[in-house]
């Protein structure tokens, strides 16, 4: 097996544009802090940033089939990781999340993340079927719900349900009988019903969820920071209050504003203007991904690509639609946008991961 | 290695475009939920942005001090701070309300009631929880700025009454606008939770007193902390009013009557400046300050005294022999019967049929004007009323300013009533019985006048027919001025005939005794007494003994002096008393007098200078009445 020079095969546009989309985060996060005890956070973003491009170079130099050829050790290294942070992780405001690595607090769920593209990869490159069997979505579950059931008990509801998208794009690109898209799809009502009503919810996840429907019921309570959030936004009209001039986004009425409330602030201080362009930014980032998949050598190479849109997306979905109330306030971040090491430092291993696939279209 | 590679490779590309698809449509449809929020509803969104970031706090501005004629303070003000509840979140409100109305001591009722009342104001519009914070209720409120953050601090400055009731009638008092204010004002002057005059002076004149408030506005980060003032409208203070009030005189006025029931008034009847006008009992305007709770405010109503009534402008009762004076001045003036009229007192009369009674069952013997007003025959007086007749007396009686309101700068000022045989006819429908006129002579029957119109009256009468309109203000301008020219001989004989009553051994004898003990006797205080039933002879003997204790009399002394061009005139009123005019009214006159020309000549106030604290109670002096004598 011979290879190319892997500097020439880069994609510079997916590079490009996500270096963009870090940039307005950047300058978004110095305004939300500047003025604040937290100042400088923008520093410690670039220090992750510069961390995940390193290990994006690592990974994308990988042999992506030799990655998946480990996958299922990956898998019981994610899900001893999982049990383990259970066990003996840190705990930050109310949910056990956490280990410390050498001084450095990693969330876990992250690597389940990026753990899963790659196992889900391989399951549905190994399907030689027109459409997927019943066994074949039984082991799909089977392979989601174990980390996803783990997660949940940190609890991280929102991280756990990042993991569904990269089955539901994999089945979908696999085959999928309508017919069990149906029984799926109710199976995972009734679980949403059975999670609501039994006790596996946390108060605090449900009440939540309670008053993404009627925020203005509890103003101060869960609804306060939806109501923060949408106010912001709306406030901030089509060119913005300008850079540093959010009053919502400076006088802290916006929750958590330089990390899972970022677009808020951005959409205060630049407007609707600032918001078309952040999201013009995902739209091609997400496009390209899909160019990417549809570039790949092998089908293999599309899941794992499309099993990272995935994921993206439903990201950039839930967090800008819970920016603007139409989402639960669930904890999920804008990639590569959002202040955090973890997040931002999978985002860029997963792009990593899209870098191996394209490096390898012309192989063979 | 194994090849996951191998196999059939072919993509899907057709539902990756479909994919694609459907990214495109997310982005969309995010980008719809921006623009709705941003474009559409922007203006919503930046209202309530704003609200989140700016408070205004308003500044109450200084009312406007109360001085005396020199220049004395009477009101001031005094910093204290009141409590606001912002409405801006009613949800939150009702969550808190426990906690507000625990750490606040007051009641959940009292908070609910005002919250229902205010539900018609804007919601910007806070209410006032609690006027007067004490130390630990602000203590509460700053250490509830996080978690209640819809209380607020404002300062404010509040009225300061002088203590023991000084002027309270006068002054009234504040209290909060009231619905129906709010209703009946024109423009928008006042909003809900203001203080504005309620009484007395601070109502006539609380345009001067009120100043405008001004406004703060701070931006508050999302706990609620001020993080700097966006801007400060500075309150413009009410102007302060300087009074016609002497504080010494108003201040011995208030000793003599204390613990009575009545009125005093003392005017420069050259002017109309009122310098010590007092009615008792009364009351604390202080308690008005704060709000008022509902249980004091009753008790104040439910006085059987009337605290709250301010009799010197307000109290309508019969002005006893007073009316002599009036009578002597129309008899003069219309030569009905002549000047040199006589008449023999055997201490009774009869007339139509009816006997009536002197005051002195003794009698007078022969009685003259000036005998008749010095020892206040009420024979002599029967005989004038009979000749001058309902109508003639009416017309006097109006034309030196009875039965309309003297115009005194005071809110309720009452305005007596003259009887006549065009009012008796138009009120009760009958012709008017000359025997009612023998009793008005006297000053009884229907007449009504209150202190404030009597003073104006007898001073104006020694003043040839000049009535100042009294005024408490001392820039009131213009000062109306009622002239009813009296000749010469008419002011000379009334005055004479009323030196007589204080300076001739007359039934003012205990006003003379007192100016003489201070030296004074050569002021030429000038008088009359009066006594007035609170019931009719046979009325009151219809009525067993204890019955009897609620009626008494009303003792009225009314003098000026010097004789000639007099600079001060006084109207005292006792109510319930039964000690005669001369004995209840007069001395209380004299000693004002007394302190007036003492404070003249430079010297201290005797009066003043041994006064103790004065008890606070009514004096328990109402005995059962004598039946028989019909003023003195």
């Amino acid at each position: 097996m011979t290879e190319r020079s892997h500097g020439f095969e880069f994609d510079w546009w997916l590079l490009t544009i996500v270096m963009a989309i870090c940039l307005v985060g950047l300058l978004e996060i110095y305004s939300s802090t500047h003025g604040s005890a937290l100042h400088g956070m923008q520093w410690k973003q670039l220090t992750w940033i510069g961390i995940g491009i390193g290990g994006m170079l690592v990974l994308s130099r990988i042999d992506y089939n030799a990655i998946l050829d480990q996958s299922p050790l990956l898998y019981l290294v994610g899900l001893a990781a999982l049990l383990l942070v259970l066990a003996v992780g840190h705990t930050r405001f109310g949910a056990r999340r956490w280990i410390v690595v050498g001084g450095v607090v990693l969330q876990v769920s992250e690597l389940a993340k990026l753990i899963i593209i790659i196992v889900l990869a391989r399951y549905f490159s190994e399907v030689r079927t027109e459409r997927l069997t019943l066994a074949d979505l039984a082991k799909i579950g089977l392979l989601i719900g174990v980390p996803a059931g783990l997660i949940l008990l940190q609890p991280d509801l929102g991280t756990a349900l990042v993991l569904v998208p990269v089955a539901i794009i994999g089945a979908f690109l696999a085959g999928i009988n309508w017919r069990h898209a149906v029984a799926v799809l109710a199976l995972g009502a009734l679980v949403a019903v059975v999670g609501w009503n039994g006790h596996f919810l946390k108060p605090y996840q449900k009440q939540r969820l309670a008053t993404f429907v009627h925020p203005e019921e509890s103003p101060r309570g869960a609804g306060y920071q939806i109501l923060q959030s949408e106010i912001a936004v709306g406030s901030g009209g089509f060119w913005g209050k300008g850079f540093g001039k959010g009053s919502q986004n400076q006088l802290g009425f916006v929750p958590v504003r330089y990390s899972d409330f970022i677009l808020a602030a951005l959409a205060e201080e630049q407007g609707f203007f600032g918001v078309l362009i952040c999201m013009l930014l995902y739209l091609a980032l997400l496009l390209r991904l899909v160019d990417n998949a549809q570039k790949a050598k092998d089908r293999a190479g599309m899941y794992l690509v499309m099993g990272v849109a995935a994921i993206l997306a439903f990201h950039v979905v839930v967090n800008a639609g819970m920016v603007i109330g139409y989402m639960p306030v669930t904890g999920i971040p804008l990639p590569f946008m959002s202040y955090g090491g973890s997040v931002t430092i999978f985002g860029f291993l997963a792009l990593g991961l899209v870098m191996n696939v394209r490096t390898k279209r012309f192989v063979n | 290695m194994a090849n996951w590679i191998g196999g059939d490779q072919k993509l899907p590309q057709g539902r990756l475009i479909l994919v694609s698809y459907g990214i495109v449509l997310g982005i969309i449809l995010l980008l719809l939920g921006f623009w709705k929020l941003q474009i559409v509803q922007s203006g919503h969104y930046s209202d309530l942005a704003e609200k989140n970031r700016v408070r205004s706090i308003p500044i109450i501005a200084p009312r406007g001090k109360i001085l005396d004629r020199n220049g004395r303070v009477i009101v001031d003000n005094y910093p204290s701070f009141s409590i606001l509840l912002l409405r801006d979140d009613p949800a939150q409100i009702q969550k808190d309300l426990p906690q507000i109305t625990a750490g606040l001591n007051i009641t959940p009722e009292d908070l609910k009631q005002q919250l229902e009342e205010a539900k018609i104001e804007p919601k910007f519009q806070p209410i006032i929880v609690k006027p007067e914070a004490t130390d630990a209720d602000l203590a509460f409120v700053e250490s509830h700025r996080v978690d209640l953050p819809e209380l607020e601090l404002m300062m404010v400055q509040r009225r300061k009454y002088p203590p023991n009731d000084f002027l309270a009638h006068v002054i009234g008092y504040v209290g909060e606008v009231s619905p129906q204010q709010l209703d009946q004002q024109a423009g928008d002057r006042y909003k809900p939770g203001d203080i504005v005059g309620k009484a007395g002076l601070e109502r006539e004149y609380n345009d001067t007193l009120t100043g405008t408030d001004g406004m703060r506005r701070v931006i508050v980060n999302s706990v609620g902390k001020p993080v700097r003032t966006l801007d400060d409208t500075e309150p413009i203070p009410g102007k302060p009013i300087q009074l016609t009030i002497d504080y010494n005189l108003q201040a011995v006025a208030e000793q003599e009557l204390a613990g009575k029931v009545g009125a005093m008034i003392a005017l420069d009847p050259r002017t109309g400046e009122i310098l010590a006008m007092t009615s008792q009992p009364s009351f604390d305007p202080n308690d008005f300050s704060v709000r008022i709770p509902s249980k004091e405010w009753r008790v104040l109503n439910d006085d059987p005294n009337k605290p709250m009534l301010d009799r010197a402008i307000q109290a309508q009762l019969a002005p006893g022999s007073v009316f002599k004076i009036l009578e002597s001045a129309a008899m003069l003036e219309s030569g009905v019967p002549p000047p040199d009229f006589h008449v023999f007192c055997p201490g009774y009369a009869v007339f139509y049929g009816t006997v009536r009674h002197d005051w002195d069952p003794k009698g007078h013997g022969e009685v003259g004007l000036h005998k008749a007003i010095v020892h206040s025959c009420d024979v002599f007086f029967y005989n004038v009323g009979q000749r001058l007749g309902i109508d003639r007396i009416a017309y006097y009686a109006k034309a030196f300013g009875l039965g309309k309101r003297t115009g005194i700068d005071l809110p309720g000022e009452e305005p007596g009533l003259v009887p006549s045989s065009e009012w008796v006819e138009r009120v009760y429908h009958h012709k008017w019985y000359p025997g009612s006129t023998i009793s008005v002579a006297i000053g009884q029957g229907a007449t009504e006048v209150t202190p404030i119109q009597l003073l104006r009256t007898v001073s104006g009468i020694a003043m040839g027919g000049v009535f100042y309109q009294p005024h408490l203000l001392k820039d009131f301008s213009p000062v109306k001025v009622m002239r009813f020219p009296l000749s010469e001989n008419t002011v000379q004989q009334v005055t004479d005939g009323m030196y007589g009553v204080v300076n001739e051994g007359g039934t003012g004898i205990f006003a003379y005794n007192i100016l003489k003990q201070a030296k004074l006797q050569d002021v030429e205080f000038c008088g009359k007494t009066g006594t007035a039933q609170t019931i009719s002879a046979k009325g009151l003997l219809r009525l067993s003994a204890a019955e009897r204790h609620h009626f008494g009399y009303n003792t009225w002394f009314v003098g000026f002096a010097p004789k000639r061009n007099p600079e001060i005139a006084v109207a005292v009123l006792v109510q319930d008393t039964a000690l005669e005019a001369g004995g209840a009214a007069a001395p209380l006159a004299a000693r004002f007098i007394k302190a007036y020309y003492e404070q003249k000549q430079g010297q201290p106030i005797q009066e003043l200078e041994a006064a103790k604290p004065a008890p606070k109670v009514r004096a328990a002096t109402t005995q059962v009445p004598k039946a028989v004598p019909q003023g003195q």
